[in-house]
């Protein structure tokens, strides 16, 4: 891994009994886009909130570009664009304005903020509401005038929280990809918390499983997905249509003795109709064969990967169970 | 000498080329100005709450309302100027400050609108400060940039206190205008300072509700809620405190035919202390006296302290000295509050909305 931009140690926050964050340790390279995932309560904005220097942590660190967040929040906040879960404009000014606001807080002059803000508007697809009250905005838009305001200081680290919140779908996939274009251009490293599994699967590198303040698991997809499987990599989903004609032959041979009786099989279970078969290697084809051989009639085939949906259910599954 | 030949041309060179600029591209001058500095983001901040609250609907409403009734009582007091110079009057020297204070009873004199529509200006500019960033979702925002927490209560209570000084030395000064227009003596050097004073004097006072209600915006989450508690603590001094301020001492009062004077004295002092706890009281107290020279104590006095005094004005030195304790109460009260509501602000978790 490339160096590490966020650095976390042992980071633990506590609102009275109740422990928010527990000894988290994390770390995020440059130019990663990490995704900070997990069910409402998990702690992810409370750490958010810390990575920021916006509350302090009872104990533990955090570093972020080399500097500490808790003694120095106004230095990381200079490198540190973040936005909140929900974010609000001041109404009565136009998007243009409210850039260029944020834009002098940052230190630019008012010409030099009116042109950043001209250009990181046309950039969100903007360009068009320029000088519309930031009231009138929709929630997508307000969004992506969110972004506009996070980019305006030239951050090296970018902070969403809950970003795809309320968003219809289209506007996801479109905000998504303007995170990862400006993450790739401009090599800056994108944190992100949310709920909401598959998009955040379309776009992180790595990303942090979080449960009841702790980070479970952490890892891209497919080092996650290889993790939780075990030592059956491969899952193969079967589908099979009852057939008349050889349905004396079906009761003599079930389908699940066939498949168990494969080389390479491990694991299989029958769930509503459907063979869910673990194997060590790839034989989709191979069950496929064996099956239509037998006089069965295959319907569904399909080589399962496990999802980040997956994942996290079998993580939080595991949790619910040790407890 | 030699430092001001320094600063002459060094001052005199920026000048000079922007004028020079202005000739040859105008428009580019006004831009220069505003555009090309870099502020420190405190004032960025003051600025723009500045221009929020001049904007701001309830800031005209309020600012009308005020303008209108000093307009009112100027009008009741130039009306009556002429029946309250008396030859004898050992105030009559005074004449300017009567334009601040006299009326014929239709309407009240300027002293009083200020002591009544000042904390509901405080109030009416304070009150959703920060509950109102917070649930427009802009606090957050505002927190994520290089700024120390406290600029953004600081630049609120500066902005604010800034336009309520602006207003009223506007207004004084307009009374001043119209009367020196119309009665056509202008006012001596005393009764201008006495003005001033009276000026900053409100300013302490508006200031004072204005963090008070800065406080409840920072404790409640509505707006409406903390508007509601501005004004009720302003109603119950105004209001309440008297009338219970009046139960207690009628329930504790000696009874005029046995009490000795000391005893008698002894209970107006306590009644007034009571009373004094009510910073419109202190304001009140202090305003009366600095406006009217003619004042000479605020508690009880004796006839053998009367006994031979002559009738005349206090000096300006011993008018401030008679309110100075009510001054340092107002501003030590003002900065009271604003502590409880900055510490409060520090300590608080900004999550969004």
């Amino acid at each position: 891994m490339a160096e590490s931009i966020i650095e976390l140690v042992g980071l633990t926050k506590r609102y009275g009994t109740f422990t928010a964050v527990d000894h988290l340790n994390l770390s995020v390279g440059k130019g990663e886009i990490f995704g900070l995932l997990g069910p409402n309560g998990a702690g992810k904005s409370t750490t958010i909130l810390m990575i920021l220097g916006l509350t302090e942590p009872d104990s533990g660190t955090v570093t972020v570009c080399g500097t500490d967040s808790v003694r120095f929040p106004v230095e990381v906040k200079k490198k540190v664009g973040y936005l909140p879960e929900d974010v609000g404009f001041y109404d009565k000014y136009s998007g243009l304005e409210n850039l260029v606001y944020t834009g002098r807080l940052n230190g630019m002059t008012e010409t030099e903020a009116i042109e950043k803000a001209e250009v990181l508007l046309d950039s969100v697809g903007l360009s068009e509401h320029i000088h519309k009250k930031a009231g009138n905005y929709s929630r997508g838009m307000r969004q992506r005038l969110g972004l506009a305001d996070v980019l305006i200081k030239d951050p090296e680290v970018i902070i969403l929280d809950e970003p795809i919140m309320g968003i219809d779908p289209a506007g996801i996939r479109e905000f998504l990809e303007m995170i990862v274009r400006l993450s790739k251009e401009e090599d800056i490293t994108v944190l992100f918390s949310s709920h909401q599994l598959y998009q955040a699967q379309q776009v992180c590198d790595r990303v942090g499983l979080f449960v009841g303040g702790k980070l479970l698991a952490e890892g891209d997809i497919n080092s996650l997905s290889k993790k939780l499987a075990g030592n059956s990599p491969y899952l193969v989903e079967v589908g099979i249509a009852g057939n008349s004609k050889t349905g004396e032959r079906q009761r003599k041979n079930h389908p699940a003795e066939i498949l168990q009786k494969m080389d390479g099989v491990l694991t299989v279970e029958e769930k509503k109709g459907r063979y869910y078969v673990g194997c060590t290697r790839d034989i989709s084809s191979g069950i496929a064969r064996e099956l239509v051989l037998s006089g069965f009639e295959l319907t569904y085939l399909t080589k399962k990967e496990y999802g980040l949906e997956d994942i996290y259910y079998r993580y939080f599954e595991g949790e619910a169970n040790d407890e | 000498m030699n430092d001001l030949a320094k600063q002459i041309p060094a001052n005199k060179k920026p000048g000079l080329s922007g004028l020079f600029r202005s000739f040859l591209r105008p428009g580019e001058k006004k831009r220069k100005k505003t555009g090309t500095q870099h502020r420190n983001p405190f004032r960025v901040m003051v600025e723009k709450e500045i221009s929020d609250q001049v904007r701001s609907l309830r800031f005209i409403i309020l600012i009308s309302i005020i303008a209108l009734t000093t307009l009112g009582s100027l009008y009741t007091a130039l009306t009556n100027i002429a029946s309250a110079i008396n030859p004898n009057d050992p105030a009559g020297s005074f004449l300017f400050l009567k334009l601040y204070t006299i009326s014929d009873g239709t309407l009240p004199p300027y002293i009083v609108y200020v002591s009544f529509l000042g904390p509901l200006l405080g109030i009416g500019l304070g009150f959703d400060a920060i509950n109102q960033e917070q649930s427009r979702g802009t606090l957050s925002r505002l927190l994520a940039q290089p700024i120390h927490r406290d600029f953004i209560i600081n630049a609120k209570f500066v902005a604010s206190l800034f336009v309520i000084s602006v207003m009223f030395f506007a207004l004084a000064f307009l009374v001043m205008g119209i009367g020196i227009i119309s009665i056509g003596i202008p006012p001596t050097a005393e009764e201008f300072i006495r003005i001033l004073i009276f000026i900053l004097l409100s300013i302490i006072y508006v200031a004072f509700w204005l963090n008070l209600s800065i406080i409840f915006s920072v404790q409640f989450r509505q707006p409406a809620t903390s508007a509601l508690a501005g004004l009720a603590v302003w109603l119950f001094f105004v209001i309440f405190y008297p009338m219970i301020i009046n139960l207690i001492t009628k329930a504790i009062e000696p009874s005029s035919a046995m009490a000795s004077a000391h005893q008698a004295i002894n209970f107006d002092k306590f009644r007034l202390g009571l009373l004094r706890l009510a910073p419109n009281v202190l304001f009140s107290e202090a305003t009366s006296t600095l406006l009217t020279p003619t004042v000479r104590s605020l508690g009880p006095l004796t006839m053998e302290q009367l006994q031979g005094t002559i009738p005349g004005p206090l000096p300006l030195g011993q008018s401030i000295f008679l309110i100075w304790p009510h001054l340092t109460a107002l501003i030590s009260a003002t900065v009271a509050c604003f502590v409880f509501a900055y510490v409060p602000f520090m300590r608080k978790e900004i999550r969004s909305r």
